[in-house]
């Protein structure tokens, strides 16, 4: 059976749940010991910092923290109990934005993006904005939760959208201790029905693409080598296929840290992350590129800081003063959880961003 | 320090420091070191595995630690490093055994 928590943080009470005690944990203990170096001193040694803002390129939008699924490691602490969801009047003005913004990508994300009342009504008017890609975070299970949601891969054909979906592993044990029992076979299932309408074919325009990242306390394996293995694994078991492997590291934020400091991994963790800082990642970090979106229309440097209530270091901090200028003129902020987008071959939500 | 142990987890991260001490052999050690692990006839998958069957058979601490991260971080299974585990204890004891047949001759030749 599997272990899993079934509830949130939030929904536990647990002191994790407050952002800013995750924040303390992150620096002090071996931080403030000088056991490692912070983040900010780190990059500073290769005169990174601070870390500022290139093009603006991609717009995340998280419509809200349910999900229908509780993943021991989840950065946003989602789940069934959580009702935080973003209102049709902010996803108005985030319409708004998303018609003016020089971004060329729409990453919608959740908890599942789905379970928003208001999800395909946001998703039809969005795709008529002229954004080149239009990503929509599904964790495939939502696809086989309700009838409500069978229809889904048909919803997503039909509005060209790119489905971006978690998978722990290609076994079922690994991915259910993560996800839950039974989330494999609902997994396969929803890959083989996005499958069947053309998703994640050799030379569809149906893009289909997994993200994977580890089961426990260790840094994502070669990216390139993790999709061969995938690959070939879900081809063979299942007939299934799809585009590419985004492997991410989990940020130690969150369930992951509760996780971490519940398993007594915390300091070694953190030790792999900074011992793994590739400072050619800094380069392509997803922060210098994306603006983050919460359910209540706040804007973030990335959904790890949205998560951890770091607000935009600028006088815009709301969707209802967006001005993209102002934002391009911003230093990023960071914390120690920053390294886990930088060790080895870097983190983002498309994956590694360095060889 | 880790008081009385003799093996201490963090002294794994100090290994490249041996270098410190010795420069030449050092690097040439981990320029070979680095060589023979990437992916070749065989594929970097398969030498992690290897490397953990003689990290057991060797019974180093550092390498069961440090090839059991490796495994992990390739995706490789809990079932798939028990079963490398066997195939180095196999290979150990057989090594055993078969000089069990050299006692055997000496007794073959000295009371047979």
């Amino acid at each position: 059976m599997s272990k899993l928590k079934t509830q949130s943080l939030h929904k536990r009470e647990s002191e994790l749940a407050e952002a800013k005690r995750q924040l303390e944990i992150l620096s002090n203990g071996i931080f403030q010991s000088g056991g490692l170096p912070t983040f900010a001193q780190k990059i500073k040694e290769t005169h990174q910092f601070p870390l500022r803002p290139k093009k603006l390129e991609i717009l995340q939008i998280n419509v809200g923290y349910m999900c229908n699924q509780v993943c021991e490691h989840c950065h946003v602490d989602a789940g069934p109990d959580r009702t935080e969801i973003m209102t049709r009047e902010t996803m108005e003005q985030c319409l708004e934005v998303i018609k003016n913004t020089g971004a060329h990508t729409l990453d919608l994300t959740g908890g599942a993006p789905e379970m928003n009342p208001n999800f395909r009504w946001f998703v039809d008017e969005a795709s008529k904005a002229g954004i080149k890609d239009f990503i929509v975070r599904s964790n495939l299970t939502i696809i086989r939760a309700n009838k409500k949601y069978y229809d889904l891969p048909q919803f997503f054909k039909e509005h060209n959208v790119h489905v971006v979906s978690s998978m722990p592993h290609w076994t079922r044990g690994k991915t259910d201790k993560q996800r839950g029992d039974g989330v494999f076979d609902k997994s396969i299932k929803a890959l083989q029905e996005l499958n069947a309408i053309g998703y994640g074919m050799p030379n569809s325009d149906l893009r289909l693409d997994l993200v994977y990242n580890p089961s426990g306390a260790f840094l994502p394996g070669d990216q390139a080598s993790m999709e061969k293995d995938f690959k070939k694994a879900l081809m063979d078991d299942f007939g299934v296929q799809f585009h590419n492997l985004f492997a991410i590291t989990n940020l130690p934020i969150s369930r992951f840290l509760d996780y971490l400091i519940a398993s007594e991994n915390y300091e070694d963790y953190m030790y792999q992350l900074v011992d793994a800082y590739n400072p050619k990642a800094v380069t392509n970090v997803m922060c210098t590129n994306t603006i983050s979106i919460s359910w209540d229309g706040f804007l973030y440097d990335c959904d790890f800081n949205q998560m951890l209530g770091l607000q935009v270091a600028s006088k815009v901090k709301h969707i209802n003063d967006y001005n993209e200028d102002l934002l391009n003129n911003r230093n990023i902020v960071t914390s120690q959880h920053c390294y886990g987008c930088t060790a080895g071959a870097g983190s983002s939500c498309q994956g590694a961003v360095a060889e | 320090m880790a008081g009385n142990n003799y093996y201490d987890p963090a002294d794994l991260r100090k290994f490249g420091n041996i270098t410190e001490w010795g420069e030449e052999l050092g690097a040439k050690f981990f320029d070979y070191y680095t060589k023979v692990f990437e992916e070749g006839a065989l594929t970097a998958r398969e030498k992690s595995l290897i490397a953990l069957a003689v990290a057991h058979t060797e019974m180093c601490p550092y390498c069961i630690d440090a090839y059991t991260k490796d495994g992990l971080q390739r995706g490789i299974t809990k079932e798939e490093m028990m079963e490398a585990v066997h195939v180095g204890a196999a290979i150990k004891s057989g090594a055993s055994l078969v000089h069990g047949v050299m006692m055997m001759n000496k007794v073959n030749k000295l009371d047979g």
